[in-house]
């Protein structure tokens, strides 16, 4: 388990360190739990009021970890536009309750959608065949 | 031994590239990875010797080396797609390697901080505000001119802060130019901050751009000494639309909680940690270089019509046959990008609507496609550029629920400080569900005994399709970003051009 005060010295002297903060500790724990909340309050003077509110405020935070795979699928404008609505059902039908599959609002990937992220590996040009296997492959 | 090019963009990637170079190099060639030329529905596109051969897949491999694959597309640079561009910002797309300082010398990298240098920060202001060139994030505000205000200001630091925060769907040029040419970057935010006197640079990047971060990192590292004393760090996102908004962002950056905040202060004057900031676009900045060349700044005055100057890297995206990136001087009509150089739809269906400038800009008409780009000409049709992304959707397309999109959307992502944009939006769904349900129904939220001055009876089609026009009207005038300001805009745009759309369907949806 990395320890938290690693992750404030890897910070220490940055302007503005409660983001990199809390992605760091996001990455390591799986979630910015209350505990660590309190930790990180107490390291960079803040209030446990003001962390929380920094952590609920973005969607990359979570409180409780979630082991599951993630797929975020887009669900924005253009890839509306070329049909991810009509993959949704299939899709969450193959997530089930094993994948987390979430909606995301734009990979950048407009012009080839619908697509996908899994980790740091994107997915463009998903018909509905090929999203269900990335989700039952990313299990 | 052959050299085989194959773009390592985050699109090329998600269209399966790096199977197609294991392939390349399995089969004894040299695989170097470039950036994308932005023709994105021929990705992954694979070059050799100035040939081009697309969508390749690995089996394509031993037919593209035979010189016998129906892939190929013929001399990349002569493609008609390629040829009818005018590219300066994206001048190295598809030519370089990202991450190769031998490639972006040789391609006239760091001329334009060399001569910045040479010049002093006064004169590089004014050549950037006689190059007219105009921010590209989408307000358009003049560049040279907040340039000026970060360089008079009063202060012992000042930063340049790159917005990289790309949220808005049917947009990838930041992304593309961050990945493909990081160095234009660094150099643009190098010359920035050697104009207004800054020491510290941050670009904020999102975190749904992975590989924009990892090239960004890699790249300001490899670069650090030909900036210094100007240091930069990435700083990445975590998930919220409304920090592409300058002010949101700059909190953000802070530590804080996304939150618009109230202008003024300006940032100019009152930015990142209270101090003298730069706030730019990604294309803001990487125009830069090429102006502040020999010349530079005429060139570009030259190009683009009324006060729009110089080019704009137009996105074509979303149900559009050749997708991709088309960068061209100010002027060009919607038409032609979206019939002639997109080649209509991908569906092949009728084009319905077009989306310009992402999520917070108006559906416009196949009716109004002589509207030339142009910030001037866009306000006045009720539209907006933006990031001059381009969204094509098929006559398959129902606008009253991209209106209700546009709502919902709005309230997923406000920031929650000023009230018409934070409860505005979901209203908004209610009232485009009820308008879309027949209307006649009456309003639970108006129903509840707290709401003294709402009326109780049940209100007419017709007058919630008025509720609908005054509360677009609060959120355009009363919001203090434009998240909620300028959320109406693809909500009125839907209902003036197809109102058939918000008439209660028989069935489904």
């Amino acid at each position: 388990m990395p320890d938290l005060d690693q992750i404030f010295d890897r910070h220490a002297g940055r302007e503005g360190p409660l983001l990199p903060i809390l992605h760091d500790v996001q990455e390591a724990f799986g979630c910015v739990s209350p505990e660590a909340e309190r930790a990180i309050a107490q390291a960079l003077n803040l209030s446990r009021a003001e962390v929380h509110g920094v952590v609920s405020f973005y969607h990359d935070f979570t409180a409780q970890p979630d082991p599951r795979p993630a797929v975020q699928l887009c669900r924005a404008e253009a890839c509306q536009a070329r049909g991810v609505e009509a993959l949704v059902a299939a899709a969450q039908a193959a997530a089930g309750t094993s994948v987390r599959l979430s909606t995301v609002y734009c990979l950048g990937l407009c012009s080839s959608g619908p697509a996908a992220r899994v980790g740091d590996r994107v997915h463009a040009r998903l018909d509905e065949a090929a999203l269900v296997r990335l989700i039952e492959d990313a299990r | 031994m052959t050299v085989v090019r194959i773009s390592d963009d985050a699109l090329a990637l998600a269209c399966g590239a790096d199977a197609v170079a294991a392939a390349f190099a399995a089969a004894g060639c040299t695989v170097e990875r470039t950036s994308s030329w932005g023709m994105h529905w021929l990705e992954p596109l694979v070059e050799i010797d100035g040939q081009g051969f697309g969508p390749a897949s690995p089996v394509d491999v031993a037919q593209i080396l035979a010189g016998t694959s129906p892939t190929a597309i013929g001399a990349i640079a002569a493609h008609p797609f390629l040829a009818r561009q005018q590219r300066l910002t994206f001048a190295r797309a598809g030519r370089t390697r990202p991450l190769s300082l031998e490639d972006y010398a040789a391609t006239g990298g760091w001329a334009g901080l060399h001569r910045a240098r040479a010049l002093g920060p006064a004169l590089v202001v004014g050549e950037v505000i006689a190059s007219g060139l105009r921010g590209r994030g989408g307000a358009g505000f003049p560049a040279g001119i907040k340039w000026q205000t970060v360089a008079g200001a009063p202060g012992a630091r000042k930063y340049v802060v790159c917005n990289a925060d790309e949220g808005d769907s049917g947009t990838f040029a930041d992304r593309m130019l961050m990945e493909g040419d990081p160095f234009q970057l660094i150099e643009g935010m190098a010359i920035a901050a050697h104009a207004t006197g800054s020491q510290r640079g941050y670009i904020y990047v999102r975190s749904e751009y992975p590989q924009a971060i990892a090239k960004l990192n890699a790249a300001i590292e490899l670069s650090r000494g030909l900036v210094a004393p100007f240091a930069l760090e990435v700083r990445v996102g975590a998930g919220a639309y409304v920090c592409g908004e300058e002010t949101s962002l700059l909190n953000s950056l802070e530590g804080k909680r996304g939150e618009v905040r109230a202008k003024p202060p300006l940032p100019a004057l009152e930015g990142l940690f209270g101090c003298p900031t730069v706030v730019n676009n990604v294309l803001t900045l990487a125009a830069v270089p090429h102006i502040l060349r020999e010349g530079g700044a005429e060139a570009y005055a030259a190009l683009g019509m009324g006060r729009s100057k110089g080019t704009m890297p137009i996105q074509l995206a979303g149900n559009i046959r050749h997708g991709g990136l088309f960068e061209t001087a100010f002027g060009i009509s919607l038409g032609e990008l979206v019939n002639e150089i997109g080649g209509g739809t991908a569906s092949g269906r009728p084009v319905k609507a077009v989306q310009v400038g992402g999520p917070l800009g108006a559906y416009v008409p196949p009716a109004q496609f002589d509207l030339p780009f142009d910030y001037e000409a866009f306000a006045a049709a009720d539209a907006l550029i933006g990031h001059a992304g381009v969204v094509v959707f098929d006559d398959s397309a129902d606008m009253g629920r991209m209106a209700r999109f546009a709502m919902e959307f709005c309230a997923a992502e406000s920031c929650g400080k000023c009230t018409p944009c934070r409860i505005g939006s979901t209203r908004g769904v209610e009232l485009i569900d009820r308008i879309r349900r027949g209307g006649g129904q009456a309003d639970p939220v108006g129903a509840l005994p707290q709401m003294h001055n709402a009326p109780k009876a049940a209100r007419t089609l017709e007058e919630d399709l008025a509720l609908l026009e005054d509360l677009c009207e609060t959120m355009q005038y009363g919001s203090l970003c434009a998240l909620g300001g300028f959320t109406p805009y693809p909500v009125r745009s839907a209902l003036r051009h197809w109102p058939e759309d918000f008439r209660k369907r028989k069935s489904g949806a």
